[in-house]
Parts: C-alpha cells; sequence; structure tokens
C-alpha cells in the first residue's frame, strides 16, 4: 500500500478594519443596510477614480512586518480583468507582480513542536460586493438576485503561503496563528464567521518520498478553522482514492460544502479565467517613502510573540491563560483595558476573573467582552474591593452577574447585596466564640489531628455571618480559639 | 468676441451675463440643425446660473475673468443631474450624480454651462462619425467631418454657436477637430487637469483641454480648468500654472524643433504648405528653426492602438447592464445578459477596440503587445527628452490632411487611425499640446501643432499666440456662420 504526503498551501484574505475602504471614502463597515457605504467609486460610475487608502498601506505592511515578509517599498497595483455582478468595475484592482510584501514565515504549534511555514507574498487588493439570491438559500433554484455593494471596495490582503504544510491540523495552525497575528497587530478583526478572514486551500498529495509535488487542487469557501481541517481532510480522502484507482488528479478549482463535507469541481484549468492583468493607469506605483516606512515600523503594535512572553514573565500569567487571553482578540483588549485602571492590582489577578468567571458568565450567557454591560473598569474596582477585603471572592461570584445585568458599579452593588464583608476581628470573634460553644465534639476532632474538620464550623460561621465574614480571618479565629480550649 | 472682451463688458455692466446666455441659445437653435453640435441643452440651468453670476456682478463682486462666460462640455465629462451619454447608447439615459472636478473647478469661476457636446462614441474615433446620435458638420463644409473625438465641441466654436468648449484628448481628439474646424485647441500636460468625473477611454493618456477661437481665450479656461484634485491620483500637485500673464508676444531666440518623421509622405503638400509658411513667419520674428529625427515617433500609432484599447477593455467593462446602463430585456442568463447587452449598446468602433485591447492583454500575446507597445511609448518619451534637451517647443502639422468628406473612411479603419499620426506622440508622452490654425488646403483649414515640455504649458501657449499676433488664419470664419 502506498504512504502518501500530504501537501498544503494556504490563501488567507483578510479584511483590514480601516474606516473607509480601500479606494473610496464610503465607511468600511459590516452589517449595514444595503448598498448604504457607497460611492460613486464604488459603483463603479464613469468618470469615478480610485485613490488609495494610505492606513490600509500602513495595515499591509503591519502584516508584512509581523510575518517577517520583505516589504517592497515600491509596489504596483494591477487590473483583474473579469465580469460578474458583484464587481462593480468589470476588474479588480489588485497587486500582481509586484507585491507590497514578498518572502516571510510564521512559527505555528502542532502538538508542542515548533514548525516554520513560509510566506510566499502578501498583496493588496479590493473586495467585491455581494449577491442575495432570492427566493433560494443559494443561487441554485433562485429566481433573481440582488447586488449589494457595502462590501465592495472592502481593502484586503491576500497572504499567500509556501506549500509547507503537511496535514490539515498544520493548516489549521497556520490559520489560528495567522488570525492571532492579524487580530493582535490590529489589522484585521479576523471575524471568520463574518468573512473577514476566508481560506483557499491548495491541495495535493505525493508517494512519501517522491521529490515532485503532486498535482494540485485549489479548495475554496473555508470560512473556519473546522471547515478548513474538515475540507482538507476530505480532498485528501478524494485524490487518494482517486488515485489508488488508477485516476489522476487534475488541476482544478473545488468548492468545500461544509453540509455535505464534500468538495465539487467549480472550474478545471481549461475553464481557468485570463484576467488579463496590467497595471493600473489610474494609480501610480505605491512608493513607500523610508520616513513613512520608518514611522509604521516605529507604531507597530507589539507582535504576539513577545505579548505571549511578557504575559508569561513580566504578568506572571500561566500558560492556559495566555492561551484563552491570545486566542481572542475581544478577550485580550478587556484584559488590557482593565489592567491599565489601576496599575496596584497585580494583573494576574484580573486576569483570573478575566479568564474565569467573566469568561464563562458571557459564553453561558452568549454574550462577549466587546458587548457586556459590565466594563474593564468596574472589574478593577471590583477586584480591588477583594484585595481590600471589602467583599469575598464568593460576593464577587454574584456580583458579575449583577454587574453584567445591570451595568452598575461595584460600589452600589456591596450595598444593595446586603453591606460589606464582616473583617472586623472583633465582630467575627464574637461569632466564631458561638459556633465552637455549640460544636464542642468538633473541637475535639481538630485537637486529634482530624484539622480538616475545621471547614465544618468554617461554613458554620459563614452561614451566622449571612457569607459576608472575610474567610481567611474566620480560618485565623478558628485555630487560635481551639488552641486556647 | 473674445473671452478678454465678454469678461470686461459683463464687469462693466454693458453685458449681462443672462442676456450672454439668451443670445448663446438663439445662436445654437439658428445653427444647431445644420451642424448637431450638441447631443443635450441645458437652458433653464444656465439661465439660472448666468442670473446667479449678474446678481453678484451688480453688487460689484470680484469675479473671476470667466464668470458669466457661456461654455460647452464634451458629453464624457460628468455634470451633476445631467445626462453624459458618451454618445453611446449604453449611456443614453444615465444620468450622473457627480460632477467632473474640471467642469466644477469653471463653474466654481462662474462660467455657465450651456449644453453637452457630441462626440465619437466613447470618444473612440476622429469624426464623430462614430456618435450614436449622428454625427455633427464641419462648418466650413457640412459634407465633411469636423474631426473627432471632440468634434462637437470644435464645430460649436467654428460656428460661434459658443465662444469656448471643452474637450477630451487621448490621441488628437481635441488638437486634430481644431485643425479640422479652424480654431485653437489645447491639451495641457498629463496631470495637469483632473480626469475626475471623465469617463475614461484610456486613463494613461486621457486628458481634458479647451477650445477657443484664440491662444488667449483658451489661455483663460485653462487657468480655471488647472487644479490639483484629490479624487485623482495622476493629478500633480501643482498650483494651476499663470498662462494669460505669460502671453508675451515674443518669440525672439525661441528653439524650434521640426521632426523630419511629421513631415513625411503621409502628410499632404496641402497640409505642409502652410505649415512651412508659419514657420517662416516665426523665423522672420527671431525664433530658431531646426530639424530633427525622432526615429521612435514611427511607431506611434502602432504604439496607441496597443495602449489605448487596452486600457479602453477595461475601463468599458463596467458598462455590463447591472446597474445603470442600458440592458436587454430578455436575457436568459447571466452571460447571455453581459454579452447582449454590451453587443446591442456598443457601436462597432467601441466592440472594435475593446476586442482589439482584449487580445492585445491576453495571455501569450501579452508581451508580445502590450509589454511591446509600453517599451515602444518609452522609447517615445525619452526621443522628447533628447529633443527638449536643445528646443523649447517641437512643432509640426496638426493632422495630415484637412478634413476629409463623411463616409470617406468608413470602410477603412486604418485611413481613419493615420489623422492622429502626429497628434499621438504627446499623449504618449504626457506633452502639452497645442494646434492652431495655420491656412488652407483647398478652403478647408489647416493646423499647427505646437508641443512643450511636460508642464511647460506657458511656452507652448505663448508660441501660439505670438503666431496669433502675427497672423489672422485664427480670426478667419466659415462664411455661412460669420
Amino acid at each position: 500500500m502506498t504512504e502518501f504526503e500530504v501537501v498544503i498551501g494556504i490563501e488567507v484574505h483578510a479584511q483590514l478594519k480601516t474606516k473607509t475602504k480601500l479606494f473610496s471614502t464610503a465607511a468600511n463597515n459590516f452589517g449595514d443596510d444595503v448598498n448604504t457605504n457607497v460611492t460613486p467609486v464604488c459603483l463603479g460610475m464613469p468618470g469615478a477614480l480610485p485613490v488609495l487608502n494610505k492606513k490600509a498601506v500602513e495595515f499591509a505592511i503591519t502584516a508584512g512586518l509581523a510575518l517577517d515578509c520583505e516589504i517592497n517599498l515600491t509596489s504596483v497595483f494591477s487590473r483583474k480583468n473579469y465580469f460578474y455582478p458583484d464587481l462593480p468595475k468589470g476588474y479588480q484592482i489588485s497587486q500582481f507582480d509586484l507585491p507590497i510584501c514578498g518572502l516571510g514565515h510564521l512559527d505555528i504549534d502542532v502538538d508542542g513542536v515548533t514548525k516554520r511555514i513560509g510566506i510566499t507574498r502578501i498583496h493588496m487588493e479590493e473586495d467585491a460586493g455581494k449577491l442575495l439570491h432570492q427566493g433560494a438559500d443559494g443561487i441554485a433554484g433562485s429566481t433573481h438576485s440582488l447586488v449589494d455593494l457595502n462590501r465592495a471596495g472592502t481593502p484586503l490582503i491576500e497572504i499567500v503561503s509556501e506549500p509547507d504544510m503537511r496535514s490539515a491540523s498544520e493548516a489549521k495552525a497556520y490559520m489560528v496563528a495567522l488570525r492571532e497575528i492579524v487580530q493582535h497587530m490590529g489589522v484585521c478583526d479576523g471575524n471568520m464567521d463574518q468573512g473577514s478572514m476566508r481560506a483557499d486551500a491548495n491541495v495535493s498529495i505525493r508517494p512519501v518520498g517522491q521529490k515532485e509535488f503532486g498535482t494540485r487542487a485549489e479548495v475554496k469557501n473555508l470560512n473556519s478553522f473546522r471547515s478548513l481541517e474538515r475540507a482538507i481532510n476530505v480532498e485528501v480522502k478524494r485524490q487518494k482514492a482517486l488515485i489508488l484507482s488508477g485516476g489522476t488528479v487534475i488541476q482544478e478549482t473545488r468548492n468545500y460544502d461544509d453540509a455535505t463535507q464534500s468538495t465539487t469541481s467549480l472550474r478545471g484549468k481549461a475553464d481557468a479565467h485570463d484576467y488579463r492583468y496590467f497595471p493600473e493607469p489610474d494609480l501610480p506605483p505605491l512608493i513607500v517613502t523610508q520616513d513613512w516606512f520608518k514611522t509604521i515600523k516605529e507604531a507597530l503594535p507589539e507582535h504576539p510573540v513577545a505579548k505571549r512572553e511578557r504575559y508569561a514573565s513580566e504578568l506572571g500569567l500561566s500558560q492556559f491563560e495566555i492561551k484563552v487571553l491570545m486566542g481572542d482578540i475581544e478577550t485580550d483588549t478587556y484584559f488590557n483595558a482593565a489592567i491599565l485602571v489601576n496599575t496596584e492590582i497585580a494583573p494576574k489577578e484580573i486576569c483570573k476573573w478575566v479568564v474565569g468567571d467573566i469568561n464563562a458568565l458571557l459564553k453561558e450567557t452568549e454574550s462577549s467582552f466587546s458587548k457586556t454591560k459590565l466594563s474593564s473598569a468596574h472589574l478593577a474596582e471590583m477586584v480591588d474591593l477583594i484585595l481590600k477585603g471589602t467583599i469575598s471572592g464568593k460576593m464577587a461570584k454574584d456580583m458579575i452577574g449583577k454587574m453584567a445585568e445591570t451595568g452598575d458599579a461595584p460600589a452600589k452593588l456591596v450595598d444593595s447585596m446586603g453591606g460589606a464583608q464582616i473583617s472586623d476581628e472583633g465582630a467575627l470573634l464574637e461569632a466564631v466564640k458561638a459556633v465552637l460553644d455549640a460544636n464542642l465534639d468538633v473541637i475535639e476532632k481538630i485537637k486529634n489531628g482530624k484539622k480538616q474538620a475545621a471547614g465544618f464550623l468554617m461554613g458554620q460561621v459563614m452561614k451566622a455571618t449571612k457569607g459576608k465574614a472575610k474567610p481567611d480571618l474566620v480560618s485565623k479565629l478558628i485555630f487560635e480559639e481551639v488552641k486556647k480550649r | 468676441m473674445s473671452v478678454k472682451e465678454l469678461s470686461s463688458k459683463l464687469k462693466n455692466r454693458e453685458l449681462k451675463a443672462v442676456d450672454l446666455a439668451m443670445a448663446t441659445f438663439s445662436k445654437i437653435e439658428a445653427t444647431e440643425s445644420d451642424l448637431h453640435s450638441f447631443i443635450s441643452l441645458r437652458k433653464e440651468a444656465a439661465l439660472l446660473q448666468a442670473d446667479s453670476i449678474d446678481a453678484k456682478l451688480d453688487k460689484g463682486e470680484e469675479l473671476s475673468p470667466l464668470a458669466g462666460i457661456p461654455i460647452t462640455i464634451k458629453d464624457n465629462m460628468n455634470l451633476r443631474g445631467e445626462k453624459t451619454t458618451c454618445a453611446s447608447k449604453m449611456l443614453e439615459n444615465f444620468v450622473s450624480p457627480f460632477t467632473s472636478t474640471a467642469v466644477q473647478n469653471l463653474m466654481d469661476a462662474g462660467m455657465v454651462v450651456v449644453g453637452k457636446a457630441n462626440m465619437d462614441e466613447f470618444a473612440m474615433g476622429s469624426s464623430t462619425e462614430n456618435s450614436a446620435f449622428g454625427p455633427s458638420k464641419n462648418p466650413w463644409d457640412l459634407t465633411r467631418v469636423p474631426g473627432g473625438s471632440s468634434g462637437g465641441s470644435a464645430s460649436a466654436i467654428a460656428a460661434g454657436q459658443v465662444p469656448v468648449s471643452l474637450g477630451s484628448d487621448t490621441g488628437g481628439s481635441i488638437r486634430q477637430p481644431a485643425a479640422f474646424c479652424g480654431i485653437s485647441g489645447f491639451k495641457p500636460s498629463y496631470g495637469r487637469v483632473s480626469r475626475y468625473g471623465l469617463v475614461a477611454f484610456a486613463s494613461s493618456l486621457d486628458q481634458i483641454g479647451p477650445f477657443g477661437r484664440s491662444v488667449e481665450d483658451i489661455a483663460y479656461v485653462t487657468e480655471g480648468l488647472c487644479s490639483h484634485d484629490v479624487h485623482d491620483a495622476t493629478s500633480v500637485p501643482a498650483p494651476a500654472p499663470q498662462l494669460v500673464s505669460a502671453l508675451t508676444k515674443d518669440v525672439r531666440g525661441l528653439r524650434i524643433a521640426i521632426p523630419k518623421e511629421l513631415f513625411s509622405d503621409e502628410i499632404d503638400d496641402g497640409v505642409k504648405g502652410p505649415v512651412y509658411a508659419a514657420l517662416d513667419v516665426l523665423k522672420a520674428k527671431g525664433a530658431i528653426v531646426e530639424e530633427v529625427s525622432m526615429q521612435a515617433l514611427v511607431a506611434s500609432i502602432a504604439t496607441y492602438y496597443i495602449v489605448a484599447p487596452a486600457e479602453a477593455s477595461a475601463n468599458l467593462a463596467r458598462f455590463d447592464g447591472v446597474r445603470y446602463t442600458s440592458r436587454i430585456k430578455d436575457a436568459a442568463n447571466l452571460t447571455e445578459m453581459f454579452t447582449k447587452t454590451r453587443g446591442q449598446f456598443f457601436g462597432k468602433e467601441v466592440k472594435r477596440r475593446i476586442i482589439l485591447g482584449t487580445y492585445a492583454l491576453s495571455s501569450g500575446y501579452y508581451d508580445a503587445y502590450y509589454i511591446k507597445a509600453q517599451k515602444a511609448r518609452t522609447l517615445i518619451k525619452q526621443s522628447f527628452d533628447r529633443v527638449f534637451a536643445n528646443f523649447d517647443v517641437v512643432i509640426s502639422p496638426t493632422t495630415p490632411s484637412a478634413a476629409f468628406k463623411f463616409g470617406e473612411h468608413a470602410n477603412s479603419p486604418d485611413k481613419m487611425y493615420i489623422a492622429d499620426l502626429c497628434t499621438i506622440p504627446a499623449n504618449m508622452a504626457g506633452l502639452p499640446a497645442l494646434s492652431v490654425p495655420c491656412g488652407f488646403d483647398n478652403g478647408m483649414p489647416v493646423g499647427l501643432q505646437i508641443i512643450g515640455k511636460s508642464f511647460d504649458e506657458a511656452t507652448v501657449l505663448r508660441v501660439g499666440d505670438a503666431y496669433q499676433a502675427f497672423t489672422d488664419f485664427h480670426l478667419a470664419k466659415p462664411e455661412a456662420y460669420a
């Protein structure tokens, strides 16, 4: 039985989160009413001309620097010609033979092993609009289609990898790492479900030991980590079966359908478009001056790799906490906002709540760190109250739910939740003594070495104080009193 | 009357802008059925505009010398709320939602736009015979073409319908009709006038420019046209040049190069005669004339008919039936909607050039055609650079012949293409170039072309204006419209 090796290269389209579009002043906003974020430029009106968005250039270079790419200080926009109703000019302005970024790389982690994946290039281009098929879910069976050009002209970078991945899980790890980069470098929101990041995978197989690559198929429409992984596995399976039954893989573009978990041919090599690329005459070559380049470099956000290291070494966060923060930009943004509110508080104390209870609560309530009423400032305030002993951790857990619900400040909730924690030794001592008096048998147990029996006493004190007693103080007092008896 | 005279009469209130506009419309109405210079008129809007200028002038406000002067613009320039048809069935009902920067600049200066001039469809042609709405006529001889593609803008001036007009010039579309109609026409340097709102034919060559009777009129309008425009990435970040003040009527010591390639056998003797005579005039006034060789110019037409159609094939792709264009009604599917719409609503010459350009860009032919043409274009530019190291201007005939008859080149596009022989090089190199009338060939006007250094509009216009100070060909009018 022939053993096959899988070879994968990935092209990722990432929408840049600029305020306006790549070549027009229309807002770059997802989810607005159809055809509202459009200017004559977006509509491909006769006489309209593209003007390059400088912020998009800065974002593309930022992504390139984060991926250790060579930056081409002179790059050229080209026209990619084809007809489709979502393409208002009949050509897409893209970069072809002189992209803004050249060779780079990205290190991925698969099962604890680091692997370096080559980046071939990054180029800038504009997104197309959207077709809204009427009368059916897709184009098949629809009666007619409407065109929404809100997305037309949204700035994209296309990040093309080398064929360096050898499994679907490596491909997924690459995608995860790439998402982390574009999110943390602040260039793309990484929302795959909204199409902010979309992947196409070039998949081929070859007998182990063979040097030449096999014929590849390009699998399109991979809009989640899961569909990327599944599509590659499905496609590899198809190619293996094809070869083993004496067939050959042909170069083609295939569409992945997550519902049926299968790929189907979109078009073969013979039907491949001739895009007739030529330099865009409406835009002079893009020249990034040394000064501009320097400014971009100086403003570069912290690289995710450096951020991870800092979180571990300077903030003392656990690997789990780091993973949660880095895996979701909203969580990380929230955490970083919260630790700035009161720098007296150790970030680790904040992180505990972000990664733990709040994260769980938001998932449970289908909310998110950007949507919740529990502000990062209120969180910091709450942690401060815990550290000062005003409230107990238990009270805090209850408080979180209330804050997320009402948006109230912790100080306000302390009162409505029955007042602050009792941390007055005198007051607590009374309660401890009363509990001890009523449980002489338990004192005996403790004296005989069963220290865990103190937990029962603790519970009784808490009950007596309606949960407001400061736990470590109660514990201290119980042991002191037991010794005395 | 010249712009200067009209301006002074308007300023001292001898003449009202509304009366001037009314007189303009009267002249148009009296002559338009013969000439067909216009695709559309905007009488009411123009009169309102003129009225507001009068109000300001009555109050003694200091306005631009262009304020109140009527102008017509070629129908490939957008003017908000008006149709921009490009003389095509494809855009027959397209009303523009925005105004082109060049037109806006002139309106801001107070110019009164009276209408939109006829042209070859999408500016492709040299005669206006490609207009989907019928050709314009040459006021000197109604059986002859006015030239193209800005033919309506030229015939309107020659017949005295309006004092000045705008055209666009991709390979000679201002200068050639100016020559055919015996008026002055000017293509400024590429990048000088914003292309925002000009419906693109060939983006790297297109340039808006004015027509007028005299170079002085042209200098006034050009000053108003030029501006740096953030909406056009190819617009140069430079202030508008001072042109009227540069008209010193002095050509002493001026170094004129005459490239022998633009005086070849393809140029009629009847054209060469007046051009040589004009050179003698300039020489007599102190200019130095020397023949030079610019071998690269021989490839101009071949180069142009790769570059321009290639760009056009992409520029015209947006006319697809999806949004604002005409659309056939009975398409069975998407492909049919595209192909039948484009098949039906584009004219023959437009389709010819789209096919030509698509072919030149196709995989397997790109290097042989498009890349080679770009190299040839670089050689043409370098050839001008070398000549301009030693000369101030290059002078040639504007066209190989005077205006031809309707239908004369109908079946031989290559003959029609030769009409651009002398004008294409300035577009290839992005240079300012002017055509001024310099005589007649069998009763039809002949044009003299003056090409200058990049962004040296001032010298080009100074030479043209000086020539007009020494001669009076620019004052000649066709008898029927005198």
